[in-house]
């Protein structure tokens, strides 16, 4: 039975990959950067983890520009998707624009809960 | 260790204060300092000269020059009326070399001015002026032709109670008022041509009786006068009012026939007000007392006579003389009199007296009268001596004021016996003695007891006069002080002949604080009569108290340096929140490094991923704006760095304000032209 589940697992992981493959490049980049904030996120908190959260505000603003980040991609990602049936009639350079919009907002917050 | 209890002193010090004296030495060396050499105005000038008149003393001449010129400035027709009316008064003393032509302007202006005059104080001066100028100048024509009329509109500010007003539109009514109006109706009656009509000048003396009706009174007998109202420009007090109706009632009484019904204790009263200010620190003060005094001591009325003792505390162990003296309020002789000493007893035996009836005699050298020698049985205490002066020629009850009957306290001191002193430690029960001692108070030797919580100590003595009566002292107390310097106080009695205090100490415990040790023993004996007062240790007792039980009080603390406070104080030690730990430096760049992996990891993946600028845009416009688009944001996210690192929020709000706007033209530019083509592509 375990080899089974692990072989099914390897086919699994196969299928999903191949599936994945077939993604426009534009959206992979997006998730790309997605994984890159996330990561950068967990290797913040892992780093809280060790040393103690002192300054909790500059923690919070590390965790939350990664967070926000990550959200307004995946708002992009959503928008720009063409197989999204609601966001037809969506400009990508708009959704792109309102994206950039959003990220500097969000990291003039950010900057100045740095403290 | 004898040392002479302070209160009993100072009350004797008190004591030799000489009761009620005239105007003595001390007050013309006071008028010298008081009296500044260059007045400022001529009001000052003529308060300073008469003084210095009324009390004899020889002012410096370089002054009178300089106040002669302002004299002259001030007689002038166009001069103010006060300054006219003081310029007048100063050349009185002074006696200026005045131009005799200039006084008949003056007097011509005065007399129209108290014709016309409404207000009181205008017509006080213009006949002040008036009456000073006739003095000084026969030649002048001062005479007032409308006497009764300057009499009747003096006459109709006064008011029922004797007070008047300053003038008909002000309601209020003032003693010091009615001092002017009255010294001006004796100016008028002076200046009349003619005989004055009796029936009027009547009719003051009634408003002069009705004035001194309103009198106040202190409870020693001195009279004043008193301002009932509050406010009007001036605050007069008690001196410069009283003075002012003595002003005017002796100058009216000198103008006058016939007699003012005046008792003659008023007169005393008002004296003896003027005489107990003693010498008053401010020039107007000193001034109205002398001048006052000065009109008390020869006017018509009564003129006041002054007894006065220059001792009033008298030793048994020194024997003195019973001193008295008989004086005018200046300090200038009197007629020929008898000083009697009517009665005189002890305060404690009000009945029996010692002396009754016996008259002093007369020392020609000295001016004192004087007892020759007290009477045997004075002791040691306080006895009133009541006076009575008597003159000689029978007439002259009418023009002095004696004083009928005055009352003295006379104190008589002595040394006082300690006699039978004993002090012993008894067992309590059966009150037998363990250990007693006899004391010698005059010695310097201590006495060594010990006594525990069980015993009492027991202290007696007695006290007696020279003439061995008993003697009870205002303070006799003894003092237990501990090694701790706590001390307790307690008072000893006296029953009969004796003074005796018993200390039980199983009572006592709790209010010596449980305390055992040695206490010093001191005993206070003091009395103002006692001339020999004493605070003298007696000895020690060892004392055996029990312990304290927990609750008990504990005993007062130290007192504290008083010095102290002034010194350095404690060093105060500031408790700092502990930092926080910060991680090592070290790990702290190991997790930069990671930190920076995904970014990496992120820029391989799009490489891997085939990225390609192949979009951008060929053509010269979209290009510029594309590329100032990229410059944009990066130069918010710039922007976003030095906000962290130095600039504060409002300029940063400012500059993204105007990078964005920039930006979002730009951005909104090259992002359409990029969707135009892109749609074109769609379609095509």
């Amino acid at each position: 039975m375990a080899r089974s589940s692990s072989k099914d697992a390897q086919d699994l992981f196969r299928a999903l990959w191949s599936a994945y493959a077939a993604t426009p490049t534009n959206l992979k980049i997006i998730d790309l950067y997605v994984l890159f904030a996330v990561f950068t996120a967990l290797i913040q908190v892992v780093y809280m983890a060790l040393v103690g959260s002192f300054p909790f505000n500059s923690f919070l603003s590390g965790v939350l520009s990664c967070v926000g980040t990550a959200v307004l991609a995946v708002c992009l990602r959503i928008q720009v998707n063409k197989e999204n049936k609601e966001f037809k009639d969506l400009a990508p350079e708009r959704a792109f624009a309102d994206f950039v919009l959003c990220n500097l907002v969000l990291h003039l917050v950010i900057m100045n809960f740095l403290g | 260790m004898a040392t002479h209890v302070a209160a009993a002193t100072t009350f004797l010090l008190l004591l030799l204060l000489p009761f009620s004296t005239s105007v003595s030495h001390s007050h013309r060396s006071a008028a010298v300092h008081l009296f500044a050499p260059a007045s400022a105005s001529l009001e000052d000038a003529y308060e300073a000269l008469r003084v210095f008149e009324i009390l004899g003393i020889e002012e410096k001449t370089h002054s009178s020059t300089a106040t002669c010129e302002k004299v002259l400035e001030n007689l002038g027709s166009s001069s103010p009326l006060k300054d006219l009316f003081y310029a007048l008064k100063v050349n009185k003393i002074l006696k200026c070399n005045v131009n005799g032509e200039g006084f008949e302007d003056i007097a011509s202006r005065l007399k129209a001015n108290v014709h016309d005059a409404s207000i009181l104080l205008d017509i006080y001066y213009s006949i002040g002026g008036l009456v000073l100028m006739k003095d000084q100048d026969s030649n002048v024509d001062v005479l007032l032709a409308d006497v009764d009329g300057v009499f009747q509109s003096i006459k109709a500010l006064s008011q029922s109670d004797g007070r008047w007003r300053y003038s008909s539109d002000n309601p209020e009514s003032s003693t010091y008022a009615a001092g002017l109006a009255l010294e001006a109706l004796a100016g008028v009656i002076s200046l009349a041509s003619s005989e004055i009509d009796q029936s009027k000048v009547n009719i003051v003396k009634n408003d002069i009786v009705k004035l001194f009706d309103g009198i106040e009174k202190y409870d020693d007998e001195t009279f004043y006068f008193d301002e009932k109202f509050v406010g009007g420009n001036e605050q007069r007090g008690f001196l410069s009012t009283t003075s002012s109706v003595v002003r005017g009632v002796t100058a009216f009484a000198a103008v006058t026939s016939g007699k003012i019904n005046l008792p003659e204790d008023k007169i005393l009263g008002l004296a003896k007000f003027f005489l107990g200010v003693g010498i008053p620190g401010d020039a107007k003060d000193f001034f109205n007392q002398v001048e006052s005094l000065a009109f008390l001591e020869s006017n018509r009325i009564s003129i006041p006579l002054i007894l006065s003792l220059p001792e009033t505390v008298y030793s048994l162990t020194k024997k003195g003389q019973l001193k008295v003296k008989v004086n005018t309020v200046l300090g200038s002789a009197v007629p020929p009199l008898t000083v009697k000493v009517v009665r005189a007893f002890s305060t404690g035996a009000k009945d029996s007296a010692i002396i009754d009836s016996k008259e002093l005699q007369y020392d020609q050298e000295s001016g004192f009268h004087f007892l020759d020698a007290f009477p045997k049985n004075v002791d040691v205490e306080t006895y009133v001596f009541v006076f009575e002066i008597v003159l000689h020629d029978c007439g002259s009850e009418n023009v002095y004021a004696t004083g009928g009957q005055i009352h003295v306290p006379i104190f008589v001191t002595g040394i006082i016996e300690v006699g039978n002193a004993e002090i012993s430690v008894l067992n309590s029960n059966i009150g037998s003695a363990e250990t007693q001692k006899k004391l010698d108070l005059a010695g310097n030797d201590v006495v060594s007891l010990s006594a525990n919580h069980l015993q009492k100590l027991k202290l007696s003595f007695q006290l007696t006069t020279p003439h061995g009566h008993v003697f009870k002292p205002h303070q006799a107390f003894i003092k237990l002080r501990h090694e701790t310097k706590v001390e307790h106080v307690f008072v000893v009695g006296n029953t009969g002949k004796k003074f005796e205090i018993i200390l039980d100490f199983l009572g006592l415990v709790e209010k010596l604080f449980y305390l055992s040790g040695r206490y010093d023993i001191e005993l206070t004996v003091g009395d103002a009569t006692m001339e020999n007062s004493f605070l003298q240790l007696l000895g020690h007792v060892e004392l055996d108290l029990p312990e304290a039980p927990e609750k008990a009080a504990h005993p007062p603390p130290p007192p504290v340096d008083p010095y102290s406070r002034y010194g350095p104080k404690a060093e105060i030690t500031h408790i700092f929140r502990a930092p926080e730990k910060r991680p090592d430096q070290k790990l702290s760049l190991a997790f930069l490094g990671l930190i920076l992996l995904p970014f990496i990891g992120f820029l391989v993946g799009l490489l891997r991923l085939g990225v390609n600028l192949k979009n951008f845009p060929g053509s010269t416009v979209p290009a510029t704006f594309a590329i100032l688009f990229h410059v944009g944001i990066g130069a918010v996210l710039l922007l976003y760095v030095l906000f962290w690192l130095k600039l504060d929020l409002f300029t940063t709000l400012k500059t993204v304000g105007l990078l964005g706007a920039f930006l979002m033209f730009v951005g909104h530019r090259i992002l359409s032209h990029i969707a135009l083509t892109s749609a074109k592509l769609k379609s095509a």
